[in-house]
């Protein structure tokens, strides 16, 4: 007995966390969210504040501030829809299809993720720069490319690439392509299949993927910054002028500016959210 | 509807599914693809209904060659083994589905459509369901669904896929005589695949058994059950003992009869001392009185009494593997059979063959 007591105990504690571990769990995940995440996100919003809602409605308004919000719309604008377009192209084709050179075509998608984002802006210069591989031929159709918007944009395309495809292949592994087969069987055609079956099917995944690509096209720093030139009011976008604020001392401004940037992904997770809410409750009305 | 397979081969890669397999289907015809997994039977169930297409070979609709025309072209409704519905949409959408994507000009009006699942939703028995979504389901009404659901096109032929794979065993053998009655009303040419002998017997107007993209045997139940072509129709349908034998010129002395060998191509069996496998059911296994001249001696292993028929497990000189005799509960009881006891065996039945084909 004196030796099975203690065995048994060590048993059920290892099948049960104590109240006062479960605790120290939860506390310590949540001391970390509020040390990294709400503390650095309330500093941005109180840094902005600090001279007043005056001072930041005047370093908002400022006109170079606003070309750049302007420009970080544009370049998002652009590259979002492009690559929703592209991510769901090649989900479907690597998850419905079995074809050669399959798994090249993934390790390209992922390629972005793994590749600095100032070496995919200096790959750019290299290719479209005036020292570039087609720098000359641009020269003379007198098209501009970096330190220009046309550079920003493919900067920003190339470093969202991955985030549609990523979302959409798992997902559409998952379905498999059994309701496919099935409309197809039942007389509908492709696009009636892709816009009745498949796209209902991933729109959630893609929704995800939309946004988390939208959140990184607008706050893209690295490879967005060695295409953009820096100059001002014409190819800075939201983070670039951000950072030369700062490097100006203009605390109220750069903290302004990056706060409306940081209101962008918390508008984007509250979307999220709703978006999310609507659809447990679009299932749970049933609706005809 | 008749449906003609002519010779079709499918390959995947290097392996081939389809090994030059011909067919015909009748019309009204219940139609069972009866296999192991491998065998080749789903794949020539999507060759026919346009899912997949063959590298060789033709498949006729009523003497038309449907070779050339994909799935939504044949009118073919296809149950597949998942169901794939719709998980987005409710269960009237999903059997109305066949029903919207029809081009405008052809399409019924709105009210005509919903009338149209109505009826037949009713002849499911599933209409108060219909605003439910397919995971609000269960596996049965699911399976009805889908069946509704490929009905809703008027299709010329019902091809199933593994139709009761999924289900539990008391709803899958309630919905088996429901599909049969279901298949009986409305006389539609009917194909499925299953790797389920009983329900193939149960359900078909005729088997056809699959071995290795090849046709093994096609029959009634009865035909491929109690005269099976091949050793593998043998022990895949049914229980069956098989015994090592010496053919000596064509025939085998077994328990004191002489059998003749026979092949499954009808080729003459080889001259001479050859290998061979005796099948016997152990239902024409019969216990007889000492002294018999046309019997074995052998001894009970293993009794197993509960319910009508005892299976009963003997011991034979001369062979490792112990043989398994079934008798009803009644003669069981009249010869009060108990383990370890010597009895006397003979064969109602048996058949022999050359042990030279593959797979044995």
């Amino acid at each position: 007995m004196a030796l099975g007591k203690p065995r048994k105990e060590a048993r059920v504690a290892s099948l049960t966390e104590s109240p006062a571990m479960r605790a120290g769990l939860i506390g310590l995940a949540l001391v970390f969210i509020l040390a990294f995440i709400v503390l650095p996100l309330l500093a941005v919003f109180t840094e902005a504040l600090r001279n007043g809602f005056g001072a930041y409605l005047t370093a908002i308004e400022d006109p170079v501030a606003l070309a750049a919000v302007k420009l970080t719309f544009i370049a998002a604008g652009i590259s979002v829809p492009l690559n929703l377009v592209f991510g769901i192209a090649a989900s479907w084709a690597i998850a419905k299809f079995d074809f050669r050179g399959k798994s090249v075509l993934i390790t390209f998608i992922d390629l972005p993720f793994s590749v600095s984002p100032v070496i995919a802006g200096l790959i750019y210069m290299l290719l479209f720069g005036a020292q570039g591989l087609m720098g000359p031929f641009l020269q003379s159709m007198d098209v501009q490319i970096i330190f220009a918007v046309p550079g920003i944009v493919l900067a920003t395309i190339f470093v969202t690439f991955p985030f549609v495809a990523r979302e959409l292949i798992p997902l559409m592994q998952e379905q498999g392509t059994e309701e496919e087969e099935a409309a197809r069987s039942l007389g509908a055609s492709g696009w009636q299949t892709f816009w009745r079956v498949t796209l209902p099917n991933i729109k959630w995944g893609l929704l995800y993927g939309v946004l988390l690509c939208n959140a990184r096209a607008m706050g893209e720093f690295g490879a967005v910054s060695v295409v953009s030139g820096h100059i001002r009011g014409m190819t800075n976008t939201m983070p670039l002028h951000v950072e030369i604020l700062y490097n100006e001392y203009n605390m109220v401004a750069a903290f302004a500016v990056a706060s409306l940037l940081a209101s962008l992904a918390v508008v984007t997770l509250i979307a999220k959210g709703i978006l999310e809410w609507r659809y447990e409750h679009e299932l749970a009305a049933i609706p005809r | 509807m008749v449906i003609e397979v002519n010779q079709i081969t499918k390959r995947f890669d290097a392996f081939t599914a389809l090994k030059g397999l011909s067919l015909q289907v009748r019309p009204g015809e219940l139609v069972a693809l009866l296999g192991p997994s491998g065998s080749g039977k789903t794949t020539l169930l999507r060759i026919i209904a346009g899912l997949e297409f063959a590298d060789e070979g033709r498949i006729l609709f009523d003497g038309a060659d449907a070779g050339e025309r994909h799935v939504g072209e044949r009118r073919v409704g296809f149950v597949f083994q998942h169901y794939a519905l719709f998980r987005h949409m409710t269960v009237l959408e999903n059997v109305a589905f066949g029903l919207r994507v029809v081009p405008r000009e052809r399409r019924l009006s709105n009210h005509d459509i919903e009338k149209r699942v109505h009826t037949l939703l009713s002849l499911v028995q599933l209409d108060q369901l219909s605003g439910r979504y397919p995971s609000q389901l269960s596996g049965g009404q699911r399976q009805r669904v889908a069946l509704a659901r490929a009905l809703a096109i008027e299709p010329r032929v019902l091809l199933l896929d593994e139709p009761f794979g999924a289900l539990d065993a008391k709803v899958r053998k309630e919905l088996r005589r429901w599909l049969r009655r279901l298949h009986d009303e409305m006389g539609l040419t009917s194909i499925f695949v299953t790797h389920d002998q009983e329900e193939a017997l149960e359900l078909a107007d005729r088997v056809v058994v699959m071995n290795h993209g090849a046709i093994e045997q096609v029959g009634t139940p009865e035909e491929v059950y109690n005269s099976p072509a091949t050793p593998f129709v043998y022990e895949f349908l049914g229980n069956v003992n098989r015994l090592d034998c010496k053919i000596k010129d064509g025939a085998v002395g077994l328990w004191g009869s002489k059998i003749k060998a026979e092949t499954q191509d009808g080729r003459p069996v080889p001259s001479g001392e050859v290998a061979g496998y005796a099948y016997v059911r152990p239902h024409d296994i019969e216990f007889v009185e000492g002294g018999h001249a046309l019997a074995e001696p052998a001894i009970v292993r293993h009794v197993a009494a509960a319910g009508p028929t005892a299976r009963i497990e003997l011991a034979l000189e001369g062979h490792s593997n112990l043989i398994e005799a079934e008798l009803p509960r009644q003669r069981y009881l009249e010869l009060g059979l108990k383990s370890g006891q010597s009895v006397m065996i003979a064969a109602r039945a048996a058949r022999v063959f050359p042990a030279t084909f593959d797979g044995n």
